[in-house]
């Protein structure tokens, strides 16, 4: 039974995380609003005023703003696509009985601890390079003209390095799941003649749909914030053909000094990621119980 | 019957198993045997017998002091994971033991801060470190990692703390213990090891965070995301150079990986998936 006293002390012992996450929250967010409405660039700090909704009209208007969207939409969809669907077959495959199973396991959980400008440069110098890549190694030995990944295709060779970083998190939580599911309940519905494909679709999907929910869910949070894999390959061209909502405020921000246009573009993406953030807390909290 | 299919049909896994482990882990791989290449070998095609030189180390050390961001990378993470320890140890210590009514909020509200975009808040974040000077200081650099890695400790650190029995505490202070004996006596060995884990993967998503560290530093308090960052100007196109830079920053972090797996996953879904 909780005494009055108690209760106090858990209070105190929660105050200096509520209040630090609280203060973090506030303070920014609303200077950012604050600075939405106004009109605020670096180059002339003293030349401040109050803009009204033109620095929303602005990023709406712009063209780069509509693409800069449709940029993030593909990436993250791209890339759930890749990792889910990737990630359910490699689960299944890993759970197979094989020989050295926790070495594959290393192997295949790796490319997620390796930080995003090592994973990009790596992919962009080694792998895509057009003149000494791997990729064109290979495209020379089979005949073909090399593909100059960055300049044609500059969004899909970022989905491809950003499926890779997270194709392991999908695999290890899928796996986690699946490891779960009752072998007598499989070896049931074996002996009943249920085949492979009904097995994995009457069976094994239902049991991971609340792992499948989680890491699309929890993906989709870092992929609507992808960054340094964009700065370090393309710097969001050529022209605005790789640049995501978050590259575009970053460039609007820092590289333009435009305080204004930046926040607006801020608070835009503070509204879509809260209306993203809204199932996932629906999905986990259902979890909780 | 049932035998030699079984047989078979690990091999054909195994193999197929390794083929696409393989496949995934060629990247990593082939920037360590690069990292042992002379610069005109690393562009020579594709070849995994490096010639053996440790020039490379030695002279991204020579050239681009890397000790410097590789010991920022080190104070920077276990500073900022050290202290959202010792903020959500006590706040995830009270929600496991004296929930009240509003604590599933309360964790969902800390939740929801950590999907705030980062980018939303870059402007005013960037002008009051500018204001302040903590723009490309080690300290700036990790208040704000702390920050922004202070939920998933505390909800890291409530999953495992709400698994220790409630029983052990009351028959505890049935004993008479007092609140400190009961810390150190009984909750403390139990807790260890989930903060232990919480530890490992946090030190892990600070080592790795890429838009704060690079977005906020510069010459001095620069860690590694933003060292190598730093390459992909054409001035860095030496590959050799970059794979042994890779290569020393990334070697730490899988280690640990490899050993924390299975927190990874509980830690990255908040207990959803164990």
């Amino acid at each position: 039974m909780a005494t009055r006293q108690t209760r106090t002390l858990a209070r105190l012992m929660m105050a200096p995380a509520v209040v630090l996450l609280l203060v973090w929250m506030i303070v920014p967010l609303s200077m950012t609003l604050w600075y939405s409405f106004e009109n605020y660039n670096l180059l002339n700090p003293a030349n401040r005023s109050f803009a009204g909704l033109l620095n929303y009209q602005f990023f709406y208007t712009d063209p780069a703003f509509w693409q800069s969207i449709a940029n993030t939409l593909i990436l993250v969809v791209g890339v759930l696509l890749i990792t889910v669907i990737g990630g359910i077959l490699l689960a299944i495959l890993l759970n197979q009985p094989i020989f050295g199973q926790g070495i594959v396991r290393i192997l295949v959980i790796s490319p997620f601890f390796v930080m995003p400008p090592v994973a990009a440069l790596v992919w962009k110098n080694m792998i895509m390079h057009p003149g000494y890549g791997v990729a064109a190694d290979i495209a020379r030995f089979v005949g073909v003209e090399p593909v100059d990944w960055f300049a044609q295709y500059p969004l899909l060779s970022i989905v491809i390095i950003v499926a890779w970083q997270w194709l392991p998190f999908a695999t290890l939580i899928l796996l986690t799941a699946l490891q779960s599911l009752d072998s007598e309940q499989e070896e049931a519905a074996e002996m009943d003649g249920a085949n492979v494909v009904q097995r994995f679709w009457h069976l094994t999907l239902p049991h991971l749909a609340r792992a499948i929910t989680v890491v699309i869910l929890i993906q989709t949070i870092f992929l609507l914030a992808v960054y340094a894999e964009i700065l370090v390959t393309t710097n969001g061209g050529p022209g605005y053909a790789s640049t995501n909502l978050a590259f575009l405020i970053y460039r609007t921000a820092l590289l333009s000094y435009d305080v204004g246009g930046a926040s607006a573009g801020g608070v835009i993406a503070v509204i879509l990621a809260n209306i993203l953030a809204l199932f996932l807390m629906r999905a986990v909290g259902r979890n909780l119980d | 019957m049932a035998r030699t299919v079984s047989t078979r049909h690990k091999a054909i896994a195994t193999v197929a198993a390794w083929f696409i482990a393989l496949l995934i882990f060629f990247p990593i791989l082939y920037t360590v045997v690069t990292s042992f290449k002379t610069e005109p070998e690393a562009i020579a095609g594709i070849s995994l017998i490096p010639s053996g030189t440790f020039e490379n180390y030695v002279e991204v050390q020579a050239q681009r002091d890397y000790f410097k961001p590789f010991m920022n990378s080190v104070i920077v993470s276990l500073g900022s994971t050290l202290i959202a320890l010792v903020i959500a140890v006590p706040a995830a210590w009270s929600m496991a033991f004296s929930p009240t009514k509003r604590t599933k909020d309360i964790l969902m509200w800390m939740l929801s801060t950590k999907m705030l975009p980062a980018v939303g808040v870059l402007v005013p974040i960037y002008l009051i470190f500018r204001d302040t000077g903590l723009l490309d200081t080690r300290l700036g650099l990790t208040v704000v990692l702390t920050l922004v890695n202070l939920p998933i400790v505390v909800w890291m650190l409530y999953t495992y703390f709400r698994e220790i029995p409630g029983e052990i505490l009351e028959a505890a202070r049935m004993d008479g213990a007092s609140l400190m004996n009961e810390i150190i006596h009984v909750l403390t060995p139990m807790a260890l090891p989930g903060i232990a884990s919480t530890m490992l993967l946090n030190i892990i998503l600070a080592w790795n965070e890429s838009f704060w560290t690079i977005r906020l530093t510069a010459a001095q308090a620069a860690p590694l995301t933003a060292f190598i960052a730093s390459f992909s100007s054409p001035q860095g196109l030496f590959w050799a150079k970059l794979s042994a830079a890779s290569t020393l920053a990334i070697a730490p972090i899988l280690i640990m990986g490899w050993f924390s797996q299975r927190q990874l996953v509980r830690g990255l879904t908040f207990g959803a998936v164990k």
